[in-house]
């Protein structure tokens, strides 16, 4: 099949996705309020301590987003799984990359979309300045979100078939997603506090290295994980 | 039934090769362990509180080791779909398991009384957790899912993705720490040390190689029981 043929393929599963989401809204919205509430527990757990939160804002930004992110993964494929359509998805001529790179593109708008709200709300509940390099602390959030949308995307093809889903995916993931989260907080951090600009550089050249890794092992082995 | 009985016979032959080479590897690591405590003088800083080198610092090396053995197998299985090749790398995953939470047991212990505290942000050290960890996942999976096809499958592709995550947490960390602070990083090995560290890498090599062909034999007597206690049942209704 045409690499277009390919393309097509996968904008129809991500927009039968989205389309099912807007629909409904019932998910985004619950995601979404666990996330801004894991961002007010972080602002209890880290203190009153307007120096000590305004620190910690990026570490709390990415596991927010990484949080209210598992439930969003797990879901992806929950509605397929119910009404037996997967096996349908995967009858379809063509090749199953396709299929991921549908997902991604869904849940990549998701996390993205939702990731978008949780800054806007640690700058105000964080006490950060709004960095003036903005543009670049956007790319950075793109760059993360692909990591974190890519592996999770993954792994909860296989997670959500399982048993236990709920313990496993987290379980998997999370480890797997040291590299990329570190990177991604480590440049948010340096954009946030406004210094070491040179930091937030590089780490966003390691993300940028990380992400087309796991972008390329994963299409690489998904085939063989959807199949079974 | 036929299926079963040459599984089990083809592991009672292995076994017996087995059991020369497990007791070769035993002979061999009393050796070395021996070799190396006696013929090393006391640190002059750590005393016989170094001696601990000659089990942590092999442990390591195999922690490094165990994971390569996964991604072999698990990248053979994509390719193959070999039953062999996913029992082997169950094997490797649950005795690299085994070799990271030997080396950071060990780390702790010899880590308290040098640098004063139980656990530190170092490269090493956290990769290991994380590498730790990844392998948890890794085993966790194979527990949970019932479909031999579908635990072969999803685990290979777990196995190779942990792996080659390994080096890539190992240089973040390393990023991470190097930007805070400076690495700190134990005295390099002095020459009356280094005879002893040898001969126990290839102990712990033999002992790894040993573990993961043991582990491997299990696997193929669980499956070889579950075959006959399948036939068994069907026996049981077909028979007249």
């Amino acid at each position: 099949m045409s690499m277009r043929a390919e393309w097509r393929r996968a904008r129809a599963i991500a927009w039968k996705d989205l389309t099912a989401e807007r629909r409904s809204k019932a998910q985004f919205n619950g995601v979404l309020a666990l996330a801004l509430t894991i961002l007010v527990m972080f602002g209890f757990a880290l203190g009153p301590d307007a120096q000590a939160i305004g620190d910690a804002a990026a570490g709390a930004i990415w596991l927010a987003a990484l949080f209210a992110g598992v439930l969003a993964f797990n879901r992806s494929y929950q509605t397929e799984l119910d009404g037996g359509a997967l096996e349908h998805l995967l009858l379809y001529p063509g090749s199953r990359r396709s299929i991921l790179a549908g997902k991604l593109m869904a849940n990549f708008a998701f996390v993205g979309a939702m990731l978008a709200v949780v800054v806007v709300a640690a700058i105000v509940l964080f006490h950060v300045q709004v960095p003036a390099r903005w543009p670049a602390l956007v790319g950075i959030l793109f760059l993360g979100a692909v990591g974190l949308t890519t592996l999770g995307t993954f792994y909860a093809a296989i997670a959500s078939r399982s048993r236990a889903r709920e313990v496993l995916l987290p379980l998997l993931l999370f480890p797997m997603l040291v590299p990329v989260l570190l990177a991604a907080m480590e440049a948010t951090k340096a954009l946030l506090g406004g210094n070491a600009m040179s930091d937030a550089g590089a780490w966003a050249r390691l993300l940028l290295v990380f992400d087309v890794i796991f972008l390329v092992a994963t299409f690489l082995v998904f085939e063989s994980v959807i199949e079974a | 039934m036929t299926h079963a009985v040459s599984l089990s016979a083809a592991s009672a032959t292995g076994t017996a090769r087995r059991s020369w080479f497990g007791w070769f590897t035993l002979v061999f690591l009393v050796f070395s362990q021996v070799t190396a405590i006696l013929i090393s003088p006391p640190d002059r800083d750590m005393g016989d509180l170094q001696k601990i080198m000659y089990v942590h610092v092999p442990a390591a090396w195999m922690t490094m080791l165990a994971p390569l053995a996964l991604l072999a197998f698990g990248v053979r299985y994509l390719f193959t779909h070999r039953e062999e090749d996913d029992l082997l790398a169950a094997a490797s995953g649950e005795v690299a398991l085994v070799f990271a939470g030997l080396t950071l047991a060990l780390g702790m212990i010899w880590g308290r009384p040098t640098w004063g505290v139980w656990w530190t942000w170092d490269p090493r050290l956290t990769s290991t957790l994380v590498l730790f960890l990844i392998l948890a996942g890794y085993l966790s999976i194979r527990a949970l899912i019932d479909d031999r096809d579908q635990r072969a499958q999803w685990s290979a592709a777990v196995g190779v993705l942990g792996a080659i995550n390994v080096p890539i947490v190992y240089m973040s960390v390393r990023w991470w720490r190097t930007i805070h602070q400076i690495q700190s990083s134990p005295a390099t090995v002095d020459p009356a040390y280094v005879i002893g560290l040898r001969l126990n890498a290839f102990a712990f090599l033999f002992v790894m190689i040993y573990f993961i062909r043991r582990r491997r034999d299990a696997f193929v007597l669980e499956r070889a029981a579950e075959h006959a206690g399948e036939a068994a049942a069907l026996g049981g209704l077909s028979r007249e």
